[in-house]
């Protein structure tokens, strides 16, 4: 679950106006859709992938421990819908709540390290470090410090996921001014605080959203992840735990697929998000 | 050469635009500007033209206080460079008309008033008034990115003009423009700097678009940049608006214009001549 960082050297780069070659790495709110094909292709796709399964699991005699037929799974998912409705509306909180709380530390962290060179040199390093922590030795801490009849511990572990990638894009985005910019804002005689507001950070914004983008799905594995260690009882993660130690295999998978639809609804909420800001703008840093 | 009795002979007392004397610029060991000295009387439009490496766009950087000088004195307005761009006393376009795409076209023509705190309500009002000067007026509401190159360098000029400065500084600012709308742009900027009064420093690769626009050619040569000969322009006297474009077009076809594009490339080429080699 490591968060997806990209460029990790291009955030330690001294912030120079230079338009970047990363640009099409990070920016970018591309035509994602093509048209009707592109949603039959992978829909298609999936339905022959369950057939098969299906397949594979009744006629080849599959053990269900091994892997559950996914009319087993569905039958699973219908009976416990309003336990998953519920435990995926926890983790979906604390997954959003996470992600908020990561995003807004994460912006502001860049905007004080954009302004403050001392602060970038020694921040950088910390928030790239936090990108190799691993929840898994972060998630019992956290329980054993706050306790386990709150969901503090795991909102701060979604947090700590959410700051990188959401650092490391705004800080780029930051440092993308276009060279005829910066000489306009000197020769109005704007203030540095200025320059930021009006130059700096709205031409960082496609960046901004493109780091919440990518944190989005994130902070729902961290939320899930987190949850298998201790703690309160009442999300997806200590639900697939649970019910895969006492051997209901179906009803495990059952409680996978609902993370799978929470992380692809974070996922499109990310993206929706990413393209209604910078629908006006025609992208990156050009 | 030449350069003092022109400036004595342009016959303006209020304070000079621009006004530098001995003016040097080393970048480490390259000398981009030599003993440089010019003076551009208010209302004046003056033109630095010359080959790529002879320091036009630095004079015109040392001008707007984005370069210091390393000796040599520069006065704009009045004041020191660096007082003059403080007070926003001078307007600049470059060869880009960068826009910030994020704002609308009346909300980048409000950037300079905007950054020395002119209220809302007197930013909006100048704003629709610049954009009507440039002919954009409809376009107020629009995002640069719908408007074509041409329209983006008037929304420029305008942005220059909101702080109704007494110099116009332009880099190159219609080189990335076709012909017919370079033509376009020309009428309209000296009818622009007729209405306004502005003196206008502006740098062109350009001979017949010097010639045209300017009351002065200054030419100048590469290694170090240096002022090789002033040539008299043939800037059409500005007239009621609708007439500036017929004016420019008259003056194309006159053969005194012939005769300074025809002085202008001499310099150039006695320029380079001197230097050595063609730059």
């Amino acid at each position: 679950m490591s968060a997806p960082v990209e460029g990790t050297t291009a955030a330690t780069a001294a912030p120079a106006a230079t338009a970047a070659g990363g640009v099409g790495a990070v920016a970018g709110p591309g035509r994602r859709f093509r048209g009707a094909s592109v949603v039959i292709a992978p829909v298609v796709f999936g339905i022959a992938v369950l057939v098969v399964w299906q397949l594979v699991v009744t006629v080849g005699g599959l053990p269900a421990f091994l892997l559950p037929a996914p009319t087993a799974i569905a039958a699973q998912i219908g009976a416990q819908l309003p336990v998953i409705l519920e435990t995926a509306a926890v983790t979906g909180g604390n997954a959003l709540v996470g992600l908020v709380l990561g995003f807004v530390l994460g912006v502001l962290l860049a905007i004080l390290a954009a302004g403050v060179r001392v602060v970038s040199d020694l921040l950088t390093p910390v928030v790239l470090a936090a990108s190799a922590i691993p929840i898994v030795a972060l998630a019992p801490v956290f329980t054993t410090m706050f306790g386990s009849t709150t969901e503090i511990p795991r909102r701060l572990v979604v947090m700590v996921v959410v700051v990188v990638p959401v650092y490391v894009s705004t800080a780029r985005g930051l440092r993308q001014v276009r060279p005829v910019h910066d000489e306009l804002m000197v020769a109005l005689a704007a203030t540095r605080r200025q320059y930021t507001r009006f130059v700096r950070l709205p031409g960082a914004i496609p960046y901004v959203m493109t780091g919440l983008r990518l944190a989005a799905p994130a902070a729902v594995i961290a939320a899930i992840v987190a949850e298998y260690f201790g703690g309160l009882q009442n999300g997806l993660g200590s639900r697939i735990s649970s019910a895969a130690a006492n051997t209901a295999y179906a009803r495990a998978w059952a409680f996978v697929a609902a993370s799978i639809v929470l992380g692809l609804l974070f996922f499109l909420a990310g993206l929706l998000a990413e393209r209604l800001v910078t629908r006006n703008r025609p992208g990156g840093g050009s | 050469m030449s350069t003092e009795a022109t400036a004595e002979t342009n016959g303006t007392h209020g304070t000079q635009a621009v006004e530098l004397q001995g003016v040097d610029k080393s970048f480490g060991s390259v000398r981009a500007l030599s003993g440089v000295d010019l003076t551009v009387g208010a209302g004046e439009f003056v033109s630095l033209i010359g080959p790529s490496g002879c320091g036009k766009s630095t004079l015109l950087r040392v001008v707007a206080d984005l370069e210091e000088p390393t000796t040599g004195t520069v006065a704009v307005t009045g004041l020191t460079a660096r007082q003059a761009r403080l007070a926003q006393r001078y307007g600049i376009a470059f060869q880009q008309a960068g826009l910030l795409d994020w704002r609308t076209v009346a909300e980048n023509v409000e950037l300079p008033l905007q950054v020395h705190g002119v209220g809302k309500a007197e930013r909006r009002r100048r704003a629709v008034e610049l954009l009507e000067l440039v002919g954009l007026a409809e376009f107020a509401g629009s995002r640069p990115a719908e408007l074509s190159g041409g329209m983006q360098q008037r929304v420029a000029i305008a942005r220059a003009l909101a702080p109704s400065p007494r110099l116009l500084l332009m880099d190159e600012p219609f080189g990335a423009l076709d012909e017919m709308t370079r033509e376009r742009m020309q009428a309209e900027l000296l009818r622009i700097a007729g209405e306004t009064g502005a003196a206008v420093l502006f740098v062109t690769h350009s001979i017949p678009e010097a010639v045209v626009l300017s009351d002065r050619v200054v030419v100048m040569s590469p290694r170090p940049g240096r002022i090789t000969e002033i040539v008299s322009g043939r800037r059409p006297p500005v007239a009621g608006d609708d007439l500036v474009p017929d004016a420019v077009e008259d003056v194309r076809e006159t053969g005194a214009f012939f005769e300074a594009v025809t002085a202008v490339r001499e310099a150039l080429r006695k320029g380079a001549a001197t230097e050595g080699h063609a730059g």
